[in-house]
């Protein structure tokens, strides 16, 4: 088994409706969406966001297009127009969920095409 | 333009909210859609729209409407395009008036434009108990007044609020005469409408892969839907545009603020998304098929909306070294100076930039600390939330004690700053009995 951040294993898109977030985690193939399934559990979503989430965290799967949904109760500070958050829709949280560290089977890891994958920086000044 | 098959018919998603770019409407109208879809409406947009209205009754729709008309007014006078939207907003019967003036005004004649409303739950609040400062309140309504407009001749549909994906749904029932309990084929074209609702978000906007192999962002792609009278369909984007049209980012956007996929609630059908087959076709082109469908839920669904308040906020960067703990002793400043004077602060709120603000929780400080790196700076946003606007105004005037009396090398990030306490709004969803929503929706037709 490896421990890596999910990051490395799968993709991510949030969303929101009132107070609620929605999160969905994208895996490239049937095994590591197989592996998600086993680790990436309601209960360690809701014990990752910590205070940030005050409601239940509910769990969907989605196998044809090998995705797992979460949908965070009383997530999101009041909703849109109430919360004091930054980040008052919860646009950002997918990529906090990317943060979670997972143990996954070493060959899920390897064969893992986002894996160590990083955006290149382009630091030319702008307007130049 | 491209040579069309016979009996597809072309769907383009021009709009994904108020303020989206215009740049990709162009492109659509010049690979040619039979008809421009213009999702204008966020749950909050009407909130705005509301404010607009209160100050002068002709407004209360999205101001952009009559530039989206500009843009299309061509195929749409020449018959190849219609345009359907719910830019309406609160007041679609101004928007249809103003769209048939600028038409006028262009010497455009003979455009007949609908206008459906019916949705604002205002008129009937005795009867569903709305609290007597509402702001807004409207219910979702489904496909069938924008069939009915469509059906009478209608080439511009402006609706208030109408379910997304019942948008585009509709132009599908009128076209190809879906029954309105087909649910299998409703559904389709629900999953349709929910892929292009969001203009590029299905083309490779916010899409978390390899973001970076899009192309040039300042011309995205937008979608264009070629759908089959059974259902299926083709999710591609005009030919020269950015972005990019995979099984991968159609996925992301299919589950995108869905909550359960198995039963994703529409006021025109209820559509199982973990049905959905997804074939990369290669060439920006997805095919999306096998979609299930379940009755429509017996409610409309309605979102109410709320004062809730004012928040003020402060915003105040400290360099390394400590940063962090300089930032937040200035924090716990404004805290003691709102308890000094007496101002009521019904919530506090913190976030540190550069170190937590949009992560919070999920962010470990103890593993940066343990390996030795310090923030090159750290930015503390505090912000507070009072029942009274002055309150939220006055705590504002504390910080700027913290220039010369806080902790060392304060500096307010930029010139943005102290621009005023921001009205706060809380928002609900309720069920809402179609009967007594029904017998108030009303088609109007003009022709310019």
């Amino acid at each position: 088994m490896a421990t890596v951040q999910l990051r490395d294993l799968c993709g991510v898109r949030s969303g929101d409706k009132g107070d609620r977030s929605d999160l969905s985690l994208f895996a490239d193939d049937e095994a590591t969406y197989s592996a998600l399934r086993e680790v990436v559990t309601a209960e360690v979503v809701r014990s990752h966001f910590g205070t940030m989430v005050q409601g239940p965290v509910t769990r969907y799967e989605v196998p044809n297009v090998w995705a797992l949904k979460f949908v965070l109760e009383a997530a999101l500070g009041g909703g849109g127009p109430r919360s004091l958050r930054s980040d008052n829709l919860g646009k950002t949280l997918g990529a906090a969920l990317l943060r979670l560290e997972v143990d996954v089977p070493d060959e899920i890891v390897r064969a893992s095409a986002r894996r160590g994958r990083r955006a290149p920086v382009d630091r030319t000044p702008i307007g130049s | 333009m491209i040579v069309q098959d016979a009996g597809v018919i072309r769907l383009g998603g021009g709009q994904g909210f108020y303020g989206d770019g215009h740049a990709g409407v162009g492109p659509l109208l010049e690979a040619g859609v039979d008809y421009l879809i213009c999702e204008a409406l966020a749950e909050l947009t009407l909130a705005i729209l509301a404010k607009d209205r209160r100050r002068d009754e002709s407004l209360g729709y999205t101001r952009d409407l009559p530039a989206y008309v500009a843009m299309a007014a061509a195929p749409i006078v020449e018959g190849s395009t219609r345009l359907i939207t719910n830019a309406g907003g609160i007041n679609p019967v101004a928007a249809g008036r103003a769209v048939v003036e600028g038409l006028r005004a262009a010497g455009l004649h003979g455009v007949k434009v609908a206008t459906v409303v019916g949705d604002d739950l205002r008129p009937h609040d005795a009867g569903l108990g709305l609290p007597g400062d509402t702001i807004f309140a409207a219910a979702y309504l489904g496909a069938a007044p924008i069939v009915e407009a469509l059906d009478a001749g209608a080439q511009i549909v402006i609706t208030g609020r109408v379910a997304d994906a019942s948008l585009f749904l509709a132009p599908l029932v009128h076209e190809f005469g879906w029954s309105d309990d087909d649910w299998d084929r409703l559904a389709a074209g629900v999953t349709i409408g929910h892929l292009l609702e969001c203009s590029a978000q299905v083309t490779g906007g916010n899409y978390s892969g390899d973001w970076w192999n899009l192309g040039d962002f300042s011309a995205p792609g937008f979608p264009i839907a070629e759908c089959a009278p059974d259902g299926t369909a083709v999710i591609t984007k005009p030919p020269g545009t950015g972005g990019r049209v995979s099984f991968d980012t159609v996925r992301e956007q299919l589950l995108y603020e869905v909550h359960d996929p198995a039963a994703y609630l529409n006021p025109d059908v209820t559509a199982d998304f973990t049905s959905v087959q997804l074939d990369d076709l290669s060439d920006d082109r997805v095919r999306v098929h096998g979609v299930a469908g379940a009755p429509r839920p017996q409610d409309y669904k309605g979102l109410v909306c709320t004062p809730a308040g004012y928040s003020g906020e402060s915003r105040l960067a400290y360099p390394w070294p400590d940063a962090e703990a300089k930032a937040r002793a200035a924090a716990r400043f404004l805290v003691a100076r709102a308890d000094a004077l007496g101002i009521a602060v019904l919530e506090w709120h913190e976030e540190y930039f550069g170190l937590d603000a949009l992560g919070g929780p999920t962010v470990d400080l103890d593993a940066a600390d343990d390996a030795g790196t310090e923030p090159n700076e750290v930015m503390a946003r505090v912000v507070w939330r009072c029942a009274d606007r002055s309150d939220a105004s006055r705590l504002a005037r504390e910080a700027g004690q913290l220039g010369l009396g806080g902790p060392p090398m304060v500096t307010p990030f930029g010139r943005a700053r102290d621009t005023g306490p921001t009205a706060l709004m809380s928002l609900a969803a309720i069920p809402v009995a179609r009967d007594l929503v029904d017998p108030g929706v009303r088609i109007g037709l003009e022709v310019s």
